[in-house]
């Protein structure tokens, strides 16, 4: 993995934070560790380096006038609040086993949002 | 209210447990409560500016954050975040969210492979 690839899969992340309102923490996280980061130190840099992607995410869309301010910053705020319970778990569980817990969680994700586009069909 | 709530603290904990942003759970739990994609995608984003400086301020304290690394691949995806959200204005929504989808899939296939 060399540093050009890094800044290559750091512009794809961005391009899927802003297509899916992801922080492309999910792409952060495998690159960092294969410049040579330990599991925990790429979570935590993940997060920091989600927040400059973020944010020009949230010019664009408040542009397009996508917002909704109120439920962003409600969710924000009650997030921050559990933030300090999900890294102590973070540092204490073995991650290969959350990972697959969390891989679970994104497949019965895709179904449902998969079932709501069919559904959708005719209203959109 | 206490949906968003809800929300907030579920993204929250994933978020600091994986690394993430936290959209991953959002994004489908605003759809569930009743909001179009687009809304969904963009209040995510919103949301998750905070939840991610929450967390890398938690984790900075353990001494866990490498800022360096975080501009090598956070910069970049700020470039590509602008691509990302002019692209979808040009999607329908139904695409959008069928790739949303996808990329669930290959993520979490991705996960239990390798991890």
């Amino acid at each position: 993995m060399t540093y050009v690839a890094a800044v290559v899969l750091g512009v794809a992340a961005g391009g899927l934070s802003g297509m899916f309102g992801i922080g492309g923490g999910t792409l952060f996280v495998p690159t960092l560790i294969a410049v040579g980061l330990t599991q925990v130190h790429a979570e935590a840099t993940s997060l920091l380096a989600i927040v400059p992607a973020v944010l020009v995410g949230v010019w664009r869309q408040q542009s397009y006038g996508n917002v909704r301010w109120r439920a962003a910053v409600t969710i924000g705020v009650a997030s921050a609040a559990a933030v300090v319970g999900g890294a102590a778990v973070a540092l204490a569980l073995p991650s290969s086993d959350l990972e697959r817990i969390f891989a679970v969680l994104l497949l019965l994700t895709a179904g449902q949002i998969a079932r709501q586009a069919r559904n959708s069909r005719e209203r959109t | 209210m206490a949906r968003l709530v809800l929300i907030g603290l579920a993204a929250g904990f994933l978020s600091a447990l994986l690394g993430v942003g936290g959209g991953l759970v959002i994004v489908p739990l605003l759809l569930f409560v009743g909001f179009e994609i687009r809304s969904a995608t963009a209040t995510s984003l919103g949301a998750i500016a905070i939840t991610a400086a929450a967390g890398a301020t938690v984790y900075a304290v353990h001494g866990d954050v490498e800022p360096v690394y975080a501009a090598l691949v956070g910069i970049p995806a700020a470039g590509g975040v602008v691509l990302g959200t002019t692209l979808q204005q040009r999607v329908p929504v139904r695409t959008i969210s069928y790739l949303f989808a996808a990329l669930l899939v290959g993520i979490a296939t991705y996960m239990l492979v390798v991890a």
